[in-house]
């Protein structure tokens, strides 16, 4: 067998020689590299900039729902066993864990707000001022809800920006009086427009102390409690410190559901890598074509090279050299477009950083050495038909042609 | 081993070829390229083969170089019997015994004259320090050196089949095989090319050559005649009749 790097210059010769053709194929495996990498790195980016979106809303936060929703394999429950209730006191409870931040106890139900002659029928929440930091509001005008003693009712209340349009049109909402069902309110304040959480129009709503909520509706009861935590790495034992708490209280039933705002940005996760993995899929159907490229190149150049391919057995090659020869060349061929590849991929992916700077681009890891991978593959899976029938080739029928 | 069996060897004929036939297929017509041809060859011997076109004799030569297989028959090369080795073995005799030179030269385009020379040499991965000299002491003694750095298109015919000659030499072959070497080149470059040849056999080097020049093969110290496939006259016999 041939010294490596007498194999080496041998083959890089080949290709020097025969400039057009591996140009042409070089160009084909770095649009293929190129294209995987760019598509994927905006997938990437589109995954990095929506899950930035959800972690700015808080995605340190817990939310504590009544009853169990999952099932354990348990025996049946027995008859006439209901879920206890949350309670404002449950509430005061788990804001007392260090890795707690904010505790906001929510009370949720409808009635009609009305002002003068205009009433509308809305969702009433009742919170603590705590919400107002846990989800991330903001007012247009006045104050969020007093930081007061839960327990106690207090007859203000905050208006969604829609709510307060209809309800006093172009007039100054703040100090107003509002009925809420059979109480009256006076306003202290009014959201901003952008105000928009996950799931609630915020427009079309109005705040009330939970206090003076539960009265209105005549519970003891909470809809869900809201806990952000302080780091989002605390999460996990929080959350077990959460149950482990409410379990202590309700005499050791394990009767309420934890979800960490994390499961919703897992979903989300998992949909932007789906559709960078589909997206991906598609370039590198590219690379694909590429491979075919380097297979159709090189069955020419084997039947361009037939005389030399006859010499070369005739001064003693074996068949398992020449067909190094040519698998070496196809490969190298890949290698080098593929290296091609990256470094356009990189400069697409520049200039579109220069274009957008707000949405961040990144090259998955993985799709970089997937790109890689599937282009020398191609090299050797491509190249491996053309070389083989270089080193079938009959030495007499190869040299008898001029 | 090989040189060691062939010291062994050197007793007997180099070349034994045994009742070898070989037949193509041409379409659905079968041709018997080689009929029952048995040879002998010995060591240092200056063989031409002639015949009309057809006759077998570059059958018989491809087979003498393992470039070809014969269908039947036994073919003994210093002693080994080589019908039998693998693709794999014959090559490497190829590589280390066989010396070609061929009608159309057969030069790599892309490489210099210097590198062609080299070739075999590095089909048989010599370390580069052992070659370069190699190759300057061949180029020097066909008056190449001017012409080591020239690619196979800046060189003239003659030029070209000394190279392919150095080619074949540098491994200090057993027996140096040519088919035509002057077919392709003009009075003068056939006639300088020929001095070669028997300059290198007079170093001890054994060669078969087909030709069809009848000038060229009369030169040679025993000349065989072939037709439809075998061979009708060997000087040696007719000489020994």
């Amino acid at each position: 067998m041939m010294r490596l790097p007498d194999i080496g210059r041998f083959v890089l010769r080949a290709l020097t020689t025969a400039r057009l053709r591996t140009a042409l194929m070089l160009l084909a495996m770095a649009i293929g590299v190129a294209s995987v990498v760019v598509l994927t790195s905006l997938g990437e980016g589109a995954r990095l900039y929506v899950t930035g979106q959800f972690a700015a809303l808080g995605s340190n936060l817990l939310i504590v729902l009544p009853g169990r929703s999952e099932t354990t394999g348990g025996p049946p429950p027995l008859l006439g066993e209901t879920p206890r209730d949350l309670t404002l006191e449950d509430a005061g409870a788990l804001g007392r864990h260090h890795a707690v931040r904010y505790v906001a106890p929510l009370v949720v139900g409808s009635a009609a707000v009305s002002h003068g002659q205009r009433e509308r029928e809305v969702a009433v929440l009742g919170s603590t001022a705590s919400l107002f930091a846990i989800r991330n509001l903001q007012m247009d005008r006045g104050s969020f809800l007093p930081a007061i003693d839960p327990t106690q009712a207090l007859s203000v209340c905050v208006l969604g920006s829609k709510l307060a349009r209809e309800l006093f049109v172009n007039a100054n909402p703040l100090g107003q009086w509002v009925r809420v069902g059979s109480s009256r309110f006076r306003v202290i304040g009014v959201l901003a427009e952008a105000g928009v959480s996950i799931g609630v129009d915020l427009a079309d709503i109005v705040f009330i102390p939970v206090a003076s909520a539960q009265a209105l509706f005549n519970t003891s009861s909470l809809f869900r409690i809201m806990i952000e935590v302080q780091d989002r790495d605390q999460l996990p034992a929080a959350k077990k410190a959460v149950q482990e708490t409410i379990r202590v209280r309700h005499d050791g039933e394990d009767d309420v559901t934890v979800i960490a705002q994390d499961a919703v940005l897992a979903t989300f996760d998992r949909i932007f890598l789906t559709l960078t993995l589909a997206v991906g899929g598609i370039a590198a159907i590219s690379l694909l074509v590429a491979g075919i490229l380097i297979m159709n190149v090189m069955l020419v150049a084997v039947s361009q090279r037939t005389a030399e391919i006859g010499l070369l057995k005739a001064l003693g090659a074996p068949p398992r050299q020449i067909m190094l020869l040519f698998l070496v060349e196809s490969v190298i061929l890949a290698l080098i477009g593929a290296v091609l590849g990256v470094a356009a991929g990189f400069g697409s992916n520049w200039l579109l950083a220069q274009a957008y700077p707000d949405f961040p681009l990144q090259v998955p890891v993985w799709a970089l050495a997937a790109a890689l991978g599937v282009a020398i593959s191609a090299g050797i899976l491509f190249g491996i038909m053309p070389a083989r029938r270089a080193a079938r080739l009959d030495p007499v029928v190869a040299l008898s042609r001029r | 081993m090989i040189s060691g069996v062939a010291s062994l060897a050197r007793q007997s004929a180099m070349i034994e070829v045994q009742g070898i036939s070989r037949v193509f297929s041409v379409g659905d017509e079968q041709v018997l390229a080689l009929q029952d041809v048995s040879l002998s060859v010995h060591a240092g011997e200056y063989i031409s083969i002639m015949g009309p076109s057809g006759s077998g004799k570059s059958t018989l030569l491809n087979t003498i170089g393992l470039l070809d297989r014969p269908d039947t028959g036994r073919y003994l090369l210093e002693g080994l019997d080589v019908t039998r080795m693998t693709d794999e073995e014959q090559a490497r005799i190829r590589r280390e015994r066989i010396g070609f030179i061929f009608q159309f030269f057969h030069l790599i385009p892309r490489l210099t004259a210097a590198e062609n020379i080299e070739l075999p040499l590095v089909l048989a991965s010599i370390p580069p320090a052992e070659r370069r000299p190699r190759v300057a002491a061949m180029l020097a003694a066909l008056q190449l050196q001017e012409r080591a750095n020239h690619r196979p298109d800046q060189l003239s015919g003659g030029q070209r089949q000394r190279v392919a000659i150095a080619r074949a030499a540098i491994i200090r072959p057993a027996v140096l095989l040519a088919d035509e070497p002057t077919g392709n080149l003009d009075r003068a470059a056939g006639t300088e090319v020929v001095r070669i040849i028997e300059e290198l056999h007079a170093n001890g080097l054994t060669v078969i050559m087909v030709t069809h020049d009848p000038e060229l093969g009369r030169r040679a110290g025993r000349r065989l005649r072939m037709q439809d496939g075998r061979i009708v006259a060997d000087s040696d016999h007719d000489a020994a009749a």
